[in-house]
């Protein structure tokens, strides 16, 4: 089963012509994604590296019949790239764009309501990725392995961190998810979770926070109620100072709030497995999986 | 990116916030003048990008124009130390002077992105002047919150509701709706990331200003707002932070001697963690991006070098989009130029990575390659041990 991404994707990439689109969209196709087109605005009719290109995302879609997309345009053209591919009935959007800035995310989050049909993962994101299916994403495939883990993270390498770990083990994983590092983003840890929780073939999860804003306690609060399936976490930033910004826009910590001991405690009171050391996350999924 | 005071107040005002008159003062006569045009007394402002000046005896009443230029005279150059500066303290380098205002009442506010209800909302207080933190924390009934639906704005209720909650009546009722309206749209349309009014005033003859005003900008969005670009004062950030930030780096300067050079900021943060738990301290968080060059990893890895309170070096690169030939490249190049005088553990996973491995094993520089996290931070701290 997996979640979100799977032999049935069929992705078009916003923003393909650009290096890193294009570089990714190959990448994907690689793995064994369907990529089954692009979109870049009057470059429609064109075809690169075998990709057939649309002006917009609604032809792109009725033309292909995709149901995925993955946006690699620029910071200040992102948002309205969101608002489009909902718009045009696209159901699952990955935005991997770094830097979007937070009121144009604010207004996305506000409009995703009238669009219940559309899931967005990111920005600032690495993607998701079934292991041995299909990936919608810049991660390297070939540390991933199939198997029962679920891998959901606010950071990028971090994830391929814990994923590296896993496959050395011997575990593979069912979907890993990064929902990325921004104040405001499409998907939550709690909607993750759910999923997990819901997918048979998911016995495990891995859960990869960091300082800063709320999502980890309200995660906490989700599987204490309806999780019951191992859960280990690390949360990065443990020795971050208060005030400064450690690279993500999300990771800080504010009046005293966001720190790495609140959340460690607050999930170890809803009986999720906390490592401090990030270099244990698959050991001690491995032990938890006994 | 933060905004002095006076750079504050002159956004507010060009967006009919209003704020006491005030202005920058280049010399000390203009200083005398300023106080002398405001009937004889001012207020010196020293602007630094820190609170708590006026503990720090950088917030000055003048009762005259001859003490307005005194003060003025002692504050430019000097070295501010506040609660927020850190114990080095700041130079001063700009004087505001501003009228003085009889004060009725002081009141908090601010607007702020909520990342919970993933809105613009606003914070307002009957306790202005103090910590705001303070008073979450012990008197959290005091602090009025109200988030905007960003489908619709800011309306007239909003600012009935804060008004009423803030306990204002009559005159200066209706004067504080426009007040707060159009500090939305400035915060909107600014694309700030806080507008803080701390404290807002009422004065005894109802009016309400801005008493002092902190603005921070979306440091993504100033692409679409290049006069407010302009605003930025490279003086307030340490040399190598924006040194680091011309090359695409996050760089944040710690205390500890162990220097990290990593890729994604997760990861760094989890590598400052790990180190520190082996027993080590890192002396910064650099985040070299996903896609740096061969060029950012060779400048990342001589802002780190360059450091003199660093005793060792980690380099921590899990190779997405990176490929690990790069990085060993960029690191053996660094290396190279710079006179390579601590011991230097590199760890490197991902793509290409047997011929990142295979450069700096055949580098001839004293570089340690370790084959994974766990076993890289120990050999670090090991090293200085």
């Amino acid at each position: 089963m997996s979640v979100l991404v799977g032999h049935h994707t069929r992705l078009i990439v916003q923003g393909i012509t650009g290096k890193e689109g294009l570089f990714h969209a190959k990448g994907c196709r690689d793995y064994g994604t369907q990529v089954v087109g692009g979109v870049s605005p009057d470059r429609g009719g064109s075809e690169v590296e075998g990709f057939p290109i649309f002006d917009t995302v609604h032809t792109a879609r009725e033309r292909t019949g995709a149901n995925a997309t993955m946006i690699f345009v620029p910071p200040l053209g992102a948002a309205d790239a969101i608002l489009e591919s909902m718009e045009a009935g696209i159901e699952l959007i990955v935005c991997i764009t770094e830097g979007i800035p937070v009121l144009d995310m604010v207004r996305v989050k506000r409009v995703l309501m009238d669009y219940p049909g559309s899931r967005l993962i990111g920005p600032n994101c690495p993607g998701v990725i079934t292991p041995g299916q299909a990936k919608i994403g810049i991660m390297p495939g070939r540390i991933h392995k199939p198997g029962p883990i679920g891998v959901v993270s606010r950071s990028g390498t971090l994830t391929y961190e814990a994923v590296g770990q896993l496959s050395a083990l011997g575990i593979g994983q069912s979907t890993c998810i990064g929902i990325g590092g921004d104040p405001v983003n499409g998907t939550s840890f709690v909607d993750v979770l759910k999923l997990f929780q819901e997918d048979p073939e998911t016995q495990g999860i891995i859960l990869i926070g960091e300082i800063g804003g709320s999502a980890e306690e309200e995660a906490a609060a989700f599987i204490r109620a309806h999780v019951t399936k191992p859960v280990v976490a690390f949360i990065a930033g443990q020795t971050a100072p208060p005030g400064r910004r450690m690279g993500h826009a999300g990771a800080i910590i504010s009046g005293g709030k966001g720190t790495a001991a609140e959340k460690v405690e607050v999930l170890q009171q809803a009986g999720v497995t906390l490592v401090a050391n990030p270099a244990e996350m698959g050991l001690a999924m491995s032990r938890r999986m006994l | 990116m933060n905004i002095h005071e006076w750079q504050a107040k002159e956004l507010l005002s060009a967006h009919g916030v209003a704020v006491p008159r005030g202005a920058v003062a280049t010399d000390a006569s203009q200083a005398a003048a300023l106080a002398e045009s405001w009937g004889g007394r001012a207020v010196v402002k020293a602007q630094i990008h820190a609170g708590g000046r006026g503990k720090g005896g950088g917030v000055k009443l003048a009762a005259s124009p001859a003490e307005a230029s005194a003060m003025f005279e002692k504050m430019l150059g000097m070295t501010l130390v506040t609660p927020q500066t850190g114990p080095k303290g700041r130079v001063v380098r700009t004087v505001y002077l501003s009228e003085t205002v009889d004060i009725e009442r002081e009141l908090y506010l601010s607007i702020l992105v909520d990342r919970g209800s993933a809105r613009v909302s606003l914070l307002a207080s009957t306790e202005g002047g103090v910590e705001i933190e303070k008073v979450a924390a012990e008197t959290p009934q005091k602090l009025f919150r109200l988030a905007i639906d960003p489908a619709t704005g800011i309306g007239p209720h909003h600012a009935r509701d804060v008004a009423a909650a803030l306990g204002f009546h009559g005159e200066v009722f209706k004067q504080f709706q426009g007040f707060l309206v159009n500090l939305y749209y400035l915060f909107i349309k600014m694309d700030c990331s806080l507008v803080e009014v701390n404290p807002l005033v009422v004065t005894k003859s109802e009016a309400v200003l801005a008493l002092d005003a902190k603005i921070a900008l979306d440091d993504n969005a100033l692409g679409r707002h290049p006069e407010l670009a302009k605003l930025r004062d490279p003086h307030e950030e340490s040399p190598e932070e924006v040194e680091a930030g011309r090359f695409g780096l996050n760089f944040i300067k710690l205390d500890g001697n162990i220097g990290c050079m990593v890729n994604g900021a997760g990861l760094a943060m989890a590598t400052m963690d790990i180190i520190k738990l082996c027993g080590g301290e890192p002396a910064n968080f650099l985040d070299v991006g996903g896609g740096a060059s061969e060029e950012a990893v060779k400048n990342a890895f001589g802002i780190i070098l360059r450091d003199p309170a660093v005793k060792a070096v980690l380099v921590n690169i899990f190779g997405g989009i990176m490929r690990c030939d790069i990085v060993a490249r960029g690191i053996i190049n660094a290396a190279r130029e710079m006179d390579l005088r601590v011991p230097v553990v590199v760890r490197l996973e991902g793509t290409n990575v047997e011929e990142g491995r295979r450069l700096l094993a055949e580098s001839g520089l004293n570089l340690r390659v370790a084959e994974d996290l766990g076993s890289a931070a120990l050999a670090v701290v090991a090293a200085i041990a």
